[in-house]
């Protein structure tokens, strides 16, 4: 046996694998979000006026300098009460995308490796959830559990993990055929190192992209709660809740009824537009 | 005579988002005069198939032919607008890939496949298409040529989904074809038949061809003239009888001499060593094990064999044989059904599950795809690793020195620690591969295909160093493959299987001595030869009937009964044949007796090693 040591052909050239440019419609969408979260940490401190305090006698006012955006039902300051609402309406929606991605991903993920009846009893089982009309659980939930912050975060979460499972699980399924996984098993790796190390990480572009749309469905059914009267309750207020107190003001064309629905609108665009230009998706 | 493809100066370079161009072809020039068949030879990333398809005047997504002419019949193919190539595509020029698998629409029948550009084009009505087929269907050697077209393509095999792809190439007689590496994905008993049928139709309607392929055995059988291309460019054009014979340029040599590795030297016979792994009576398959202990699809059948510490048996047979299921049985991924493992004198127990740590570590398998096998999102520092913290508790410090040893030992540079799978390329994948089950400090390494996806020249450096790596580490290997000069190289020992059950067994030069058991004989002969003239000389017969039967008429027959030339009727497929020793030391497992087999060796093949 010769001790030459032999190495790759030299014309065999290591490459590195070139960042994707993000797409113009991507940055858009980071700026629009990039926006809102930091709004939603800063804005109650940023408002040019307290947010629940009267200052127009007459209500429905419209866009003058210092109350840009008008005034509300009440004469409150809209552009500080959506600044304030931010927060009440970014902040319980990203909790409940958490917890629902969270719950519903690790179910996924063990019934992708693990597999057999515990996959299927899983699956059935998420079927049965996804069946009932999510507003619907939600007025039920929030009628039999009272209205409170954590009451909505939990039910909107409830109502978003078999959505996340069954993206994790489909995901999941072709990630755990594969023979770097096979290997692990072989090795004699546990589930949760399969799950966390070889599975989950084959995962994250394509989990991130759907965790932003779940997002987006949080904020939009918990401004659907709010709308109903059924969401965050007064004197807070989430942009959902702006848009019902604010309806009449359609009649008087008074930009308080626009506004807080513009603000839901770039928000839930911008997210969209971000994950869908997610660089790199497949790494 | 005017050639009817001439090609100068061809440049074709990818193109990425920002417009750097990155030259894939570089100022390759030939031509092809009609009646005559080039092939272009070279490994994977040589461009050959680049070159190929622009001569349908087509170049790649990303791909843009920055210079020269390609010339069809005296018609410039650069910059025709997409209307006149469309009318050239399937009628002038037609092009036979590399998978007919994927090129046929699994949910259509095949004959209005076949007929569809033919018919599309106008050049013949429906009937006189299908009855143009079905002649062709006859001349390429199908099966019944005339309801064969009803079928859908998951209703035939491998090999005859290629003839039909070529059926369908060839219907519009197109003054061109470019086969594209069509027999490279087939066994080596089917590509024999395919080649044969290509060869007669090709000669029989005086077809102009391009033949693309990485393999010069085959390019020997079928080319008049053969093209050496190297990183996308020329390296030697000549007639392909020259070119074999006496190559002239030091590429060519290096093509043909990693073609057909050389054997490793005989090394002290299995007796003298203890064995490493024992496995006996071994039946194994898929599904749930039904009453008589037999699993629902059974695959491997009564299996029996040894490895010596230190040595390397090769498995070999036809895609189907049962080989990867039994490294999946040895490894604990499939419970056997019966029959037992043994490592070192202690039965291992059936599941992965049930096995201590230990006995996981001493056998590694090393999978064929190493694309599929290195996680993509880890680093190769994290890949090799894991099983140095998982079987030897290495961390930090003492973990990335053994990282460093191992890629030295797989010859790998330390600078691809922090790299991931995707940055390397496919022999360094492999490599890295082999490095991770040697992270375990395994004695049995269960190299499943390991070569299969590589280019010639580095599928021979990665057999090189596992034979290193054998004598440095005293490692043994159950080596699976279909390629008979691959297990010729490497192993010690072989075993031939058959729809899972052993046909021959014995050390390595039972393979290049006669008399064999008639499959093995069947897959050595198979092998092209590096000479032209080759498939003209072979028994007109041989390898017709090459399609693997999984069904018996009797429990008891030969599974090879079906496709074998010598069988005994009323004998082979009635009675389980006896394994019987060969004075040349093999076991096999036939009716025939050693005089009868040594007496029909010569009739029955002609082509002889």
């Amino acid at each position: 046996m010769s001790s030459t040591v032999e190495r790759e052909p030299a014309h065999v050239v290591i490459k590195r694998p070139r960042r994707m440019p993000i797409p113009l419609l991507g940055w858009v969408g980071i700026v629009v979000v990039a926006f809102w979260l930091i709004m939603a940490v800063f804005g109650p401190m940023l408002t040019p006026h307290p947010a629940g305090e009267v200052i127009d006698p007459d209500g429905f006012g419209p866009m003058v300098p210092g109350m840009w955006l008008g005034s509300d039902v009440l004469g409150r300051d809209v552009l500080s009460r959506i600044m304030a609402g931010a927060q009440t309406t970014v902040g319980p929606a990203i909790a409940a995308t958490l917890l629902a991605v969270f719950i519903g991903g690790t179910l996924a993920l063990a019934a992708a490796a693990v597999g057999g009846w515990i996959d299927t009893a899983l699956s059935r089982t998420m079927d049965a959830v996804i069946s009932v009309p999510s507003l619907l659980f939600g007025l039920v939930a929030v009628a039999a559990l009272g209205v409170s912050v954590p009451v909505l975060i939990c039910t909107a979460g409830v109502i978003y993990v078999p959505g996340a499972f069954r993206i994790w699980r489909s995901l999941a399924v072709n990630v755990n055929a594969m023979d770097y996984v096979s290997v692990a098993r072989e090795r004699g790796e546990g589930m949760p190192y399969i799950m966390r190390r070889e599975i989950l990480p084959n995962l994250l572009g394509p989990v991130l992209a759907d965790c932003g749309l779940r997002f987006v469905f949080a904020v939009l059914l918990l401004s659907s709660l709010s709308f109903l009267g059924l969401g965050i309750q007064p004197p807070d207020a989430d942009w959902g809740s702006m848009v019902r107190e604010n309806l009449p003001g359609l009649i008087y064309g008074a930009p308080a009824a626009i506004f807080p629905a513009a603000a839901l609108a770039t928000l839930t665009i911008g997210v969209n537009l971000l994950v869908d230009n997610l660089p790199g998706r497949e790494r | 005579m005017r050639p009817l493809v001439e090609v100068s100066g061809l440049h074709i370079a990818a193109v990425d988002g920002r417009g750097a161009q990155t030259p894939i072809v570089k100022d390759v020039s030939f031509d092809i005069a009609p009646g005559e068949v080039l092939a272009l030879i070279g490994q994977s990333g040589s461009g050959k198939t680049t070159i190929a398809l622009s001569l349908m005047g087509y170049a790649r997504d990303g791909t843009r032919i920055t210079g020269g002419s390609v010339k069809l019949d005296g018609t410039e193919l650069r910059g025709l607008p997409a209307r006149a190539l469309q009318q050239l595509h399937g009628r002038d020029v037609a092009y036979v890939p590399q998978s007919a698998a994927a090129s046929f629409n699994p949910s259509r029948r095949l004959m209005p496949q076949v007929i569809e550009s033919a018919v599309v084009h106008g050049l013949m009505t429906r009937r006189e298409a299908e009855a143009k087929a079905i002649a062709l269907f006859a001349e390429l050697a199908l099966p019944d040529p005339a309801n064969v077209g009803n079928r859908y393509p998951h209703q035939v095999s491998g090999g005859q989904l290629q003839r039909l792809i070529a059926a369908m190439a060839l219907l519009t007689s197109p003054r061109l074809v470019i086969f594209d590496e069509p027999t490279t994905a087939l066994d080596v008993t089917t590509q024999i038949g395919v080649l044969r049928a290509f060869k007669r139709v090709v000669r029989e309607h005086g077809v102009t061809a391009l033949y693309v392929s990485h393999d010069l055995a085959v390019v020997a059988q079928i080319a008049d003239r053969i093209l050496v291309l190297n990183q996308g460019e020329m390296q030697e054009i000549g007639e392909a009888e020259r070119l074999i014979s006496a190559p002239s340029h030091a590429y060519t040599r290096s093509l043909m001499a990693a073609a057909r590795p050389p054997e490793r030297n005989e090394r002290p016979a299995a007796e003298e060593r203890k064995p490493l792994l024992q496995v006996s009576a071994l039946t194994a398959g898929y599904g749930r094990i039904g009453t008589n202990g037999m699993p629902l699809i059974p695959v491997l059948h009564d299996i029996s064999f040894t490895v010596p510490a230190g040595h390397t048996l090769g498995i070999v047979g036809e895609s189907g044989s049962g080989k990867s299921t039994l490294a999946r049985v040895i490894a604990g991924l499939l419970p056997q059904a019966k029959g037992t493992v043994t490592l070192d004198g202690a039965t291992l127990p059936p599941s992965l599950a049930r096995r201590t740590r230990d006995q996981l570590r001493q056998i590694q398998f090393v999978h064929q795809m190493a694309d599929t096998a290195l996680n993509p999102s880890h680093t190769v520092a994290e890949i090799l690793g894991r099983p140095l913290t998982f079987f030897g508790g290495l961390r930090g410090r003492a973990r990335d020195r053994a990282v460093a040893e191992l890629l030295d030992m797989v010859r790998l540079p330390a600078a691809v620690m922090h790299q991931r799978p995707a940055s390397l390329s496919g022999g360094q994948k492999q490599r890295a591969n082999l490095a991770r089950a040697l992270a375990a400090r395994p004695r049995l390494l269960l190299c499943d295909e390991v070569t299969s996806a590589l280019d010639s020249v580095v599928g021979a450096a990665v057999l090189k160093l596992l034979a290193e790596l054998q004598s440095e580490l005293g490692l043994s290997y159950v080596f699976i493959s279909h390629d008979i000069s691959t297990v010729r190289a490497i192993c010690d020992q072989v075993m031939v299987l058959y729809a899972g059950q052993m046909m021959e067994r014995g050390v390595r030069r039972v393979l290049s001595s006669t008399p064999r058991h008639p499959y093995s004989d069947l897959l050595v002969n198979s092998v092209p030869e590096l000479r032209t003239g080759w498939l003209d000389e072979i028994e007109p017969a041989f390898g017709l009937e090459s399609e693997v039967t999984t069904t018996f008429p009797n429990a008891r027959a030969c599974a090879f009964f079906p496709r074998c030339s010598v069988h005994i009727p009323g004998r082979c497929e009635r009675d389980t044949p006896p394994i019987q020793h060969l004075s040349k030391g093999a076991d096999i497992r036939c009716h025939r007796s050693e005089n009868e087999l040594r007496a029909l060796a010569g009739t029955a093949v002609a082509a002889e090693v």
